[in-house]
């Protein structure tokens, strides 16, 4: 898969990050860091120890990731669901909330992984 | 030409490395994941780092925590700050900017704007550093100039009066001096540090007036006709008629300080100087300064009309009112600066001091604009001395440490972090491996209580701990400054200090004591020894009763002419080992030389059971040599005085009577005894 089919892939928008990050080279790279950065099992288990002050903080670092690197999908649950918890609390909304970017980060990692 | 140093601080890994990627062809790039982590950075660095980029979200500390701990280290000062964040709320903003953060780059990321930011704002940062130092050149090169303009004006005066010209310059001197020693004893003058330099310069006009006083009169050798000091006198109002006449600048501060100086420097504090017999408090302050320093000087200074005087007898003279009036707080000022001026006015260094007190007043002047920035000379001595330091600091096997309160963390130096295998700089260091590993319990925590608890005055503190090195328990001895601000009431800083190992000789004076105090063939202590620490027990003042044994060998000389010396030491050293065995670990047990033991021991109700036990033991065969021993004891109990001597003397009297009963027993002192003893050395 190249680049162009994986960005369309996770729901992401291409050509606004080359217009930002320039290089393709550059963007595979920083793309292919996303698997391993350690916010997403942060946030994870910072819901299920109901630490909302943290669990809030991974969300914000997967909001600025997702943003830098134009993965749209991604930046909008994560974005919504930062929002949510900087209010401190968690509520049937943010549990759809956070059910959404699950989806959503799923499917980023599978495209990340088919990247060729 | 070497690349400037960018900090990147962001808790995501990917942030920092695409920022990273963006700016490093330009730059060195520098990471932290969080404020605490900046800090250690900028605490070494400070000075090395062009630009901080800076986002806000962190754990551990945030990036307006950061910008707090940057304002109150000043940080912020030399480090221009660049924020990153997606939050582009206003009032996020806007307390960005009031917290010193000179430029905002939002993401997503875009390159070229990324650059283009952290460019311009090095450029600006490193514009307004030049214009600074700029600035104070120039600050500095105008008040020397103004300086100098006031002294030729003052020489002109001096010259006519026949005088070298360093009057003006000693007078400068005191006055500082004087002026310094007040607002330390007082704020009532309500005296600036700019005050100060101001009433230190304007100094220099106090007898401009004598420019008026015909030369007859001004250098006359002899004494003054009544006349002719009437006409003296006039220079003070003179002189300060002379400044109250310069078109324009009545209501410059050299004016009219000088004014005050020039008219009322012949004041007398009771009221009886001239020219307008102002009394107390209604001189000002500055002429009353300038007044003593006058007498002073002229006191120490050779004059047409007389020889100097003696520092000691000068201050002499000024105290015993022999040359006017003065406060009494300026006499306070006075003897306390005694030592200073004997030193400063000792030794010719009138010049340097002048020059110090420039830089100083410039420096003040830099501080009422409010930007301290220091020129690139600084940086380099700066340089130097860390190098210095650093070098020292290897050389010396010491662990150096430094201690920085807000935010808290250890520096230790490059060698103590090596050797204790820990990392340079450690944050959080209370609750840290270095105090839980290395101190055992919460010593280091209280240390550094002790620390806190000390004055700018007394900031020295000593203290000796057993400290794990590397899993080896050392006795270690640690030395520690504490550090305060500036400020008018100090703050504490933190503290710097070195860890020295002393195990090695603890060792040694412990090994040397235990030589000093034991006899060498039975291990036992020394008469000496076991003397002075009886002595110690009985001085104690508590209710505890004690019993001293005597105890002597019954027939050792035979044993000696039978078997030889060698076989005597042998019995000796068993006694000593029975000796040891049969008392207590707080019972003290000595030979006395020869064949003559004691022992010293603690009793609660009854004696007899102990003496039996200790005299059962004794007894027995050694090597085919039956041992027989006679024992003599006195308890404290019946001492008129509680000494060692009196008790040394009464077991005695008991061993004696013991001796002379045949031996083979042992014999508590009592009457029976002494009356014995007096009985046969009274005869």
């Amino acid at each position: 898969m190249t680049i162009q089919e994986c960005y369309k892939e996770m729901g992401a928008d291409y050509e606004e990050v080359q217009s930002r990050l320039r290089t393709e080279e550059r963007i595979k790279k920083f793309v292919l860091k996303v698997l391993n950065d350690k916010s997403y099992n942060l946030l994870c288990d910072s819901i299920a120890q109901q630490n909302i002050e943290e669990a809030f903080r991974a969300a914000h670092t997967l909001k600025g990731i997702s943003q830098n690197l134009s993965l749209t999908a991604l930046y909008h649950s994560s974005s919504a669901l930062s929002e949510k918890l900087k209010a401190k609390e968690y509520d049937k909304e943010a549990e759809e909330m956070f059910e959404q970017l699950k989806k959503d980060y799923a499917k980023t990692v599978e495209a990340i992984q088919s990247l060729s | 030409m070497v690349k400037r140093k960018i900090l990147i601080v962001d808790d995501s890994e990917i942030n920092r490395s695409l920022l990273s990627d963006m700016l490093s062809s330009e730059f060195d790039i520098l990471e932290a994941e969080n404020g605490m982590e900046a800090s250690a950075i900028l605490h070494n660095q400070e000075h090395e780092i062009s630009l901080m980029l800076l986002d806000i979200v962190m754990p551990v500390m945030d990036g307006f925590e950061m910008l707090t701990v940057m304002n109150k280290n000043g940080w912020i000062k030399s480090v221009p700050v660049i924020m990153i964040s997606a939050e582009t709320v206003p009032s996020y903003m806007d307390k960005a900017y009031d917290l010193g953060v000179l430029d905002y780059i939002s993401r997503p990321f875009d390159e070229r704007v990324v650059q283009r930011r952290v460019t311009s704002t090095i450029m600006l940062a490193a514009k307004q550093k030049e214009l600074a130092h700029m600035v104070t050149e120039q600050l500095y090169e105008k008040e020397k100039d103004n300086r100098l303009m006031i002294e030729i004006l003052s020489n002109i005066v001096e010259f006519r009066n026949g005088e070298s010209g360093l009057h003006v310059l000693h007078v400068h001197t005191l006055t500082e001096l004087l002026l310094k020693k007040l607002i330390e004893k007082t704020d009532k003058y309500n005296i600036s540090k700019k005050d100060i330099s101001l009433i230190c310069t304007a100094s220099a006009l106090h007898d401009i007036g004598k420019i008026a006083i015909p030369s007859e009169v001004l250098n006359k050798p002899g004494r003054l006709t009544k006349e002719e000091f009437e006409i003296m006198k006039t220079h003070s109002a003179a002189g300060a008629e002379m400044l109250s006449r310069i078109p324009l600048r009545e209501s410059d501060p050299l004016i009219q300080v000088g004014f005050q100086i020039c008219r009322w420097h012949h004041e007398r504090y009771d009221g009886r100087g001239y020219p307008d017999g102002l009394e107390g408090e209604q001189i000002p302050i500055a002429a009353q300064v300038v007044a003593l320093a006058d007498v002073y000087d002229a006191l120490t200074s050779e004059r047409v009309y007389k020889a100097a005087f003696s520092h000691e007898k000068a201050v002499e003279m000024i105290v015993n009112g022999e040359c006017g009036v003065f406060n009494p707080i300026l006499m306070e000022c006075l003897l306390e600066i005694a030592e200073i001026l004997k030193k400063e006015f000792g030794e010719t260094s009138v010049g340097g001091h002048l020059e110090r007190d420039l830089r100083e007043t410039v420096e003040q002047q830099i501080m009422d604009i409010g930007e301290l920035n220091m020129s690139e000379r600084t940086f380099r001595l700066l340089e130097h001395e860390r190098m210095k330091y650093e070098f020292f600091a290897n050389m010396s096997k010491e662990i150096q440490f430094e201690y920085t309160a807000t935010p808290e963390m250890l520096v230790l130096s490059q060698w103590g972090a090596n050797y204790l295998n820990f990392p340079e700089v450690i944050l959080d260091p209370k609750t840290s491996a270095f105090a839980t590993e290395v101190f055992l319990k919460d010593d280091f925590e209280k240390f550094l209580e002790k620390l806190k608890k000390t004055t700018p005055e007394n900031s020295i503190i000593k203290q000796t701990y057993l400290l794990s090195i590397n899993g080896n328990p050392r006795w270690s001895e640690v030395i520690a400054k504490s550090m305060w601000t500036n400020e008018e009431t100090p703050q504490y800083e933190g503290a710097i200090g070195k860890i020295v190992d002393i195990h090695e000789y603890l060792e040694k004076m412990n090994r040397l004591e235990i030589a000093m105090s034991q006899d060498s063939l039975t291990g036992l202590l020394n008469h000496t020894v076991a003397q002075s620490r009886i002595a110690t027990y009985l001085s104690a003042q508590d209710e505890k009763k004690y019993i001293l044994l005597l105890i002597d060998i019954d027939n050792f000389r035979k044993a000696n002419d039978k078997y030889g010396h060698q076989s005597g030491d042998e019995i000796l050293k068993y006694i000593g080992n029975t000796i040891k065995n049969s008392i207590r670990s707080a019972d003290i047990a000595a030979r006395m030389g020869g064949d003559e033991f004691l022992i010293f021991m603690e009793y609660k109700d009854t004696t007899k059971p102990q003496v039996e036990r200790v005299f059962q033991k004794l007894h027995g065969e050694y090597e085919g040599f039956q041992i027989s021993i006679s024992m003599g004891i006195a308890s404290s109990e019946e001492c008129e005085v509680k000494n060692y001597d009196s008790l040394f003397k009464m077991a005695d009297k008991a061993l004696y009577a013991a001796k002379h009963k045949g031996g083979h027993i042992y014999q508590f002192y009592d009457k029976a005894v002494e009356n014995a003893w007096s009985t046969r050395f009274s005869e």
